[in-house]
This record gives structure tokens, sequence and C-alpha cells, in this order.
């Protein structure tokens, strides 16, 4: 079947074929920042915005993505303008192997959209269904804490 | 300190090399590479845990339409090697072949298909009649040794098995004085026993390689893993290729943490390739990198401790017993490193024994995962050490401290016990274990906490601590390379073999390079292993990069450093010898200076014409230790058994952290690791051998909620043989959780945990058996 889906701000047709998630469809169409790390919707490496929330693509039907408005992280910077976010996820030391990074940075994003001052708790809570077995965390969480008090100061959320 | 550390690019957080792609999501990794005619490789794994295959059939799968390929023992090379990922000759028994006929442990290799999509390869596999004749299985260290046992590898052609008939792969035995003599000369004398897991590195990224044939027809791998030059060697020698038609790429990987320190998908993918000429995708799922991939060794480990009234260590004897699955990978090393990277911790004691075996059974195949071996060994260790201070009624920090190795010290197990033969000897040359044990009691309020057992409704509150060292690369043994060029622009080209595996080292030793060479970082362009155009490295293992690799391009760095001052010489109107680099370019004592593009310009069109550049090499002749003091403040419910960890600290001593945040990092990631393997990380094995949870919902690695508050205190320090004063930092600190937690529980309630991980099942029926 072929389904349009708004993706990281342009309209796009694409064939599907049955029973096809969205996390294969967007790595055949060249979205390769959605990584694969389980394929059963417990790591995170495949999250992307599927109508402005952070999911699981892996455990979305792409039939279930037509209308739909999707964005990954290659629609996140502004031409070499890094978004806020990305810049405190290299700053902070967020970033060491980079495999859960786009699915963190974007979980983060959905998290700052909703609540530009949030709490450590509720940091933690936005990350926890992205697992990372290189940072224990720690400078994700800073780097979030930063990026939310850049765009605070920015008022560039 | 001795050395000059006025560093403008080495001690500072500069960007990683790599941050900007990672986070853009530019496709860095192996399966981000699409070719057009990929062929997507699954494998048949075992059902059963021994088995012979009386009969493979194939057809109906190779009749299917999309399969273009299928490898069973019947078409491929037989040729015995090691999957374990370390230097020529390897230490671990050539005891598997591509495909054998014989199967060792449930997901053991039976056949492989090539197929034109993933979905076609996997109804192939289920066409596939294997008729299989059913043997008895060996599940346990105990079944393993036990006489009459079942013979895991009774094949003739496997070579470098201690005695196959016993099912021993390695056998260790090394003294040091007498330590019958010195228990009886003891006043106090302690034994523990502690038994570890199956647990997993589950790197995000599982296993993954893309092979292809390039325009030449040579064989390129571009693969997840952490040794590029030992998969070329090994690759060649499984399938009988010559090395030179080989090429392997590691582009970006999705962490490592040993499980990519072994060959695992190459081999297949490779034939495929050279069979078909397309390329080929292999992909382990997360479930088969849980059934089939590689996992730490679980060993049983028994260490008795005699000190003099004193609280001086008198004698120290380790026993460990090593399961290492159905094949020998690292079996002999891991076994070594349990005693070679623990011991030496306690030098005064004049009297040391350290023995033990490695066995094979039919279960999952362990492996090299962060720590190797050193985990397993000082949660027994240290575990006595506690019980020692209490019988000897000392603070467990006063018994450290009286004991621990000291700078200007050595240990003879240094020189007897080293990397699956005789060590090196070696004298400790930098040592801030005793600062890092004051600043972590005094981060966690050791003083005010401890013993306190503090009730708080059903939760009693402990704190715990430990000690330990490591190592930096294995002396005499590892080997780097390093080559810089520079081009007309004032930058280099820096070519390592060194294999950044999310850790970060194409960044640090991009540092490093630039401090000698007086550039901003920028100036430096990474090129970091691919076995065509970068030299020799044995690649990201046993905490080496930052001190061999280091060493390699420090030095590479100098001479093209010597060259560029020889060649401003004449520009500047100066003696070579008084000049210096500084802000990219050359200075003279008087001020005037020349941009090092004007040098590079002169070399290369101008005058005595030539490419400014330089390779170097290095194999360290000792492998100085960093030293760590980890503390823990918990608490446990008296009635459920849960244990909640309140707030986490480690202090360690790395000599100088070439990038700080990185050094933390490497420390909070694997402090995280070894708080999963204390607390909930437990491959679940039937009683057929077969891995029950093999998903990460069923497997539990800590999540960012999971987890307390970690502080890393990175503690002044300069080793004098490192590169830039430094050491290393990658595996340490995953030693630390498991000793510091348990001692920590006991200070709480009582009682002591010796077998991981300490799931609230377990604390419950230790304090009800209490």
């Amino acid at each position: 079947m072929m389904i349009t889906v708004s993706i990281n701000g342009a309209s796009k047709r694409w064939s599907i074929r049955t029973g096809e998630t969205l996390l294969s469809v967007l790595r055949r169409e060249g979205y390769l920042s959605v990584k694969c790390g389980c394929g059963t919707g417990d790591c995170g490496a495949c999250t992307v915005l599927y109508n402005g929330r952070a999911v699981n693509s892996c455990l979305l039907l792409a039939a279930k993505a037509d209308g739909a408005e999707v964005r990954t992280v290659e629609g996140l910077a502004a031409g070499d303008r890094l978004h806020p976010i990305q810049e405190a996820f290299i700053d902070e030391g967020a970033v060491q192997c980079g495999y859960c990074t786009p699915g963190a940075v974007l979980s983060a994003f959905d998290l700052l959209s909703r609540n530009p001052s949030p709490t450590e708790g509720e940091i933690r809570e936005a990350l926890s269904g992205n697992l990372c077995r290189c940072t224990g965390y720690v400078k994700q969480v800073r780097a979030v804490q930063a990026a939310a008090e850049r765009m605070r100061s920015d008022g560039d959320a | 300190m001795p050395e000059d550390r006025d560093y403008a690019v080495v001690g500072k957080n500069e960007r990683k090399v790599d941050g900007v792609g990672l986070v853009t999501g530019r496709p860095k990794f192996v399966a981000d590479l699409v070719l057009p005619e990929t062929l997507h490789v699954k494998i048949l794994g075992s059902p059963l845990a021994h088995a012979r295959i009386v009969d493979i059939d194939v057809s109906e799968a190779e009749a299917m339409e999309g399969v273009v390929c299928v490898l069973t023992h019947t078409n491929t090379p037989p040729t015995r090697h090691t999957t374990a990922g370390q230097g020529y000759p390897e230490p671990s028994p050539y005891d598997a072949r591509m495909f054998d006929p014989k199967l060792r442990f449930v997901g053991d290799r039976v056949a492989a298909v090539a197929a034109e999509t993933e979905s076609i390869a996997n109804e192939a596999l289920k066409r596939i009649r294997v008729e299989y004749d059913e043997l008895p299985t060996v599940l346990s260290i105990d079944e393993a040794i036990r006489d009459g046992a079942p013979v895991v590898h009774d094949e003739k052609d496997s070579t470098g098995i201690y005695d196959a008939a016993k099912n021993t792969v390695a056998d260790v035995d090394i003294d040091v004085g007498d330590v019958a003599v010195g228990f009886e000369a003891s006043d106090v004398v302690v034994e523990t026993t502690c038994e570890t897991q199956y647990a997993q590195h589950t790197p995000i990224e599982p296993h993954v390689v893309l092979a292809y044939l390039d325009s030449d027809e040579r064989l390129v791998l571009r693969t997840s893993t952490q040794v590029p030059f030992h998969v070329r060697r090994i690759v060649a020698q499984t399938l009988g290729l010559p090395l030179r038609r080989i090429r392997v790429i590691k582009p970006r990987i999705g962490g490592g943490f040993g499980t990519k320190q072994e060959v695992l998908l190459e081999d297949i993918a490779g034939l495929v390739t050279l069979r078909t000429g397309r390329p080929a995708l292999m992909a382990l799922t997360r479930a088969e990198e849980f059934i089939a991939a590689r996992t730490r060794h679980p060993m049983r480990v028994r260490v008795k401790l005699g000190a003099k009234s004193d609280g001086t260590l008198h004698a120290i004897e380790m026993e460990a017993l090593s399961n290492t699955g159905a094949y020998g990978a690292h079996g002999l090393t891991v076994l070594a490193n349990t005693g070679s990277k623990t011991l030496p911790l306690y030098n005064k004691a004049p009297n040391a024994h350290f023995f033990g075996q490695a066995v094979y059974t039919n279960l999952p195949v362990p492996g090299a995962y962060r720590g190797y071996g050193a985990t397993q060994g000082y949660f027994p260790l240290e575990t006595a050490m506690d019980e020692l201070a209490e019988r000897l009624s000392v603070d467990p920090i006063e018994l450290r401290l009286k004991n621990h190795i000291r700078v200007g010290e050595t240990s003879p197990i240094f020189e007897k016990l080293g990397e699956g033969r005789e060590g090196v000897s070696q004298t400790v040359k930098s040592c801030e274990l005793a600062r890092c044990i004051e600043l972590g009691a005094e981060r966690i309020g050791w003083a005010e906490k401890r013993g306190k057992r503090r009730p708080d409704g059903p939760w009693v509150h402990g704190v715990g601590m430990s000690i330990m060292m490591q190592g930096s690369g294995i002396p005499e043994i590892d080997m780097a390379a390093a080559t810089i060029k520079m081009n007309e622009d004032g930058s280099f080209n820096l070519l390592i073999g060194a294999t950044d595996i999310g850790t970060g080292s194409d960044t640090i030793l991009a540092q490093m390079a630039a401090e000698v060479l007086g550039v901003p970082l920028d100036r430096m362009i990474v090129t970091s292993s691919d076995t065509d155009i970068t030299p020799f490295d044995v690649g990201a293992y046993a905490s080496s990069t930052t001190y061999v690799s280091g060493t390699a391009v420090v030095d590479a760095a100098k001479k093209v450093r010597a060259q560029i001052l020889e060649v401003a010489g004449p520009l500047l109107d100066a003696d070579p010898g008084e000049l210096s680099l500084e802000n990219a370019a050359v200075v003279a004592p008087d001020g005037s200076h020349v941009g090092l593009d004007r040098v590079c310009q002169r070399a290369m069109y101008e005058a005595g014409q030539f490419q400014i550049g330089a390779t170097a090499s290095f194999v360290p002749s000792e492998s100085p230790p960093p030293f760590l003091a980890n503390f823990v403040e918990l608490a446990v419910d008296t009635e459920t058994g849960r244990v909640k960890l309140l707030h986490y600290v480690s202090a360690v001593d790395c000599g100088v952290a070439i990038h700080p945040k990185l050094a933390e990092g490497q420390m909070e990631g694997s402090i995280a690791n070894g708080i999963g393997y204390a607390l909930t990380e437990e491959m679940l094995i039937s009683s057929r051998g077969r891995v029950r949870n093999p998903s990460f919902f069923d497997y539990k690695i800590p999540g960012a909620l999971d987890l307390p508050p970690i502080d890393v205190i990175l503690v002044d320090s300069f080793e004098p043989t490192g590169p830039m004063g430094a050491k290393s930092v990658g595996e340490i600190g995953i030693n630390g959780p498991i000793p510091t937690i348990a001692n920590a529980i006991y200070d709480a309630v009582g009682v002591r945990l010796r077998e991981t991980p300490f799931t609230p099942e377990r604390v419950l029926a230790a304090i009800r058996a209490a």
C-alpha cells in the first residue's frame, strides 16, 4: 500500500509492505539515524517523534503513520546550526558510541517541548525508554538540563 | 608533580571529533552503508545443548526462490581456529570451526542461509532438515569436572586445550612463598567463596557485518569490531585466504565492552560474498545476541586471607573455577587475570597462591568482558578484606591503607602471572590510592554513616567500600602504531589502528598529537581502524588504548615535530633546536614566527622537498595500574529484600585524564554496567541449556531511573611512563559495584551475599537464614 507521511517537514509518499514497521520503512527510505537495538520496543534506539511524541518506531506499523507527522534527528538541526539539545549532548560528554544518541535526543526534545523546566526526575523518566550501555546516563541528564537552560534563555523551545 | 603539565589541548574537554556526526544521525555505522544487491544472512542455531549432526538436508531451502547460498559443515572449510580476537599466537585454544558437525551449546551454528531478503532467509532456515544424535550434557562447573563427565571437545583436530578429556581448557597454578606456612603463622584467617552469574555486555548495537567485494575483487569487511587487524588475520586463517585479499574497516560502532573482541560473523558473511560475488549483510537480533554472542565467564572463586594481629596480610590464597562454556575463547587469559589483576594490590603478603581451572560446559560461550576476570576476583577478595577487618576490629579503610601497594613497590605476582604465560616484572610509579580512599570516604560520609544501621521503616541504611587496580595494556605483547602526515594548510592526518568503539579514543589520541604539534584539535584529521590505510594496532581491549596507542601517537608526533622545526629553521634564520611550536606556528626565541602552512608548503614545493610525516610503534614494557576506591550508601528493605542504592562514589587514579569528561564517562558507564551486574542482570538458563530470558524485557540492564547519583572523582595523578602522564580508565570501574554493594549490605543488615546478582529473593533468603 501507499502512505503519505510528513517527514521532517517534507511530505513523502512511500510504498510499504503489509506488516512492515515504521522503523523498517524509515531506514529503507534513508533515515538512517533511526537505529534498531532490539526490535521489541525495549531499548528505544528506534525512537522517532510521531505527531510530536517520542515513540518506538519498531512497534509502530508503517500503515498507521499514513497522514502522520514524523520527525527524526536528521530534521533537528537548522542547516549547520545544531539544535541546543544536540549541542548540549556533545558539550556535556553525553555522546559515547552514539548508537542510542538520536533516540535519547528525540526523547529529550519531546520532554522539553512539553516541559521547559523539568526536574532531574522528570528528565530521567523521559530518558527511561532509551537504554544506553555507555554513559550511565549521568552526562545525558546533565545535557538535557543544560539544553533546557539554553532553550529557556534563547526562547528557543 | 614532576612534569610540566601546562597543556593546551590535553586535559581539556574538547568536542569529540565524531560528535557532530553522531548527534545529527549521519550514516556512520555498519548497517548504514546501503549497497545494491545486498544479500541477508541468517544462522540456524542448534536447538540442543550437545549433539552430533547425523544428517542435514538443505535441498528444500536451496530450492526456495530468493535463496542464494546455504552453508553447512559439508561445504565450508574445517580449519580449527579461535574466535577470540587476541594477538598472534592466541592464548586461546583452536577449538572452533566455521560449521562443526558436533554442536556444543543451544545456538551453536548449524547452517547459514543467504537470501534476497531477511524474511526469505528466515523462512529457508525452517526448511533445513537436520537429524541430530543428542548427547549427554555438561551444564555446570561441577558437572564438567566430575569423573566420567561427557567430553565437550572430543575431536582430534583441536589444539591448545589443556586436558580435553577432562573438559579442562586451562589450568593455572602459581606460588609466591609458601601459603601453608603463611596461614600457620597468621593470627587471623578468613575464607570466603563467591559465585558470579552468566551476564552479557549488551551493546545497544548488536553484532553486525557488511561484506562486499571491491573493484579489484578484494573482500571488504565493514564490521562492528574492537579488533580489525585480528579480524583480518583470523578470517584469512579460517577461510584459507591470503591476508592481502582482505580489508577490514571499522566505522562507528555501537559499543563493545569486550563482546566485539571476537570474530563471530565475519567468516560467514565473507564466505557468502566470495561464493556469490554479492554484498552480504549479517546482523544478530537481540535474541540471537543473548543466545549466541559472548558473555562474562561465570566463576566460583575462593579467597583465604591470613593476617598478623596488627592487620598486616601474611598469606593470600585465591582459587578460581571458571566456566568457559562450549568454546575456550579467552578461557585461559580471563582466568589468569582473575589473579594477576587482583593479588598485586595487596603486595604486603609474603605468601600468595593463585590456582584455578577453566572448564568447558554445554552452555553459552563467555569471552572478553570489561574487567576481564578481575571483576570476578574482586568480589571474594574485597568481601574477605571486609570480613578480616571485622575480625581484627579495625575500620575496613584502615586495613586497606595498611596493605595496599604503593609507589616504588612491586609484587612478585606481576612477574609470575601474565596474559596466558609468565608476566612482566614492574614497580608501581604512580599510585594515589590513599588519596582516592580519603576523598571517596569524605564524599560518602563514611565516618558518620559506617556501622550505624540506621533504620527507616522497614529499610536499614548501610555503607560499604572496596578498592581495586587494573592494568594499562598487556606488557611485551600489545603493539600499537600511529602515522602522522602533514598537509600544506598546516593540518595533519592522524592514521591509527586504534579502535574507537565509542570510548572517544579518536578524540583523545588526536588531543595528544595536537598537543605535541602545537595546533588546535581541529587541525587533526583522524582516520582509524582500516587495515588498508592505518598502521597496525591490536585493537580496543585490556585497557590499552590510551597508554599503548597513546604513546605511539606521541612518539610519531615528536618525530613530525622535529621535521617541522628542521624545515622552519631556514625560514626563521634560526637553529631548529631553539624553535618551538605553538598556536599552529613555529616560534623563534626573538618572537618571530612562521605558520605551519608555510612550513609545509616549503617542504612540498620549494626546498629539499619531502613529505613531512612519520610512523611510530610502541610495545609497552610495563602495565601501570589505575587505582580505584569505591563507596556506596544503600538501604535494604528487611521485609522484601530489596536493595536501593542511594549514592555511589568512585575516586579513581587514572593518571592524567586526557579528556576529563570522557574519562568520567568511562567510569560512569562501567559503574552503571557493574550495578546492573550486581543487582539485576542474570541470564537464566533452562535445565536443557537454553537461555530463558533473551530480551531486554526479561534481562534487566539499568535504565535512567534505575541508578543512584553516581559521583566520579578524578584524582590528580601523573604516570611517568605514560603518554602525557596517562594510564587507563576503560575497565576498572566495572569491578567496583559487586563487592562495594555486598559490603554495604553487610553493614546494613549483617548478612554476607556471596552469589550475584543480589536480587530481593537472595537478599531476603540471606536475612531469614541469619
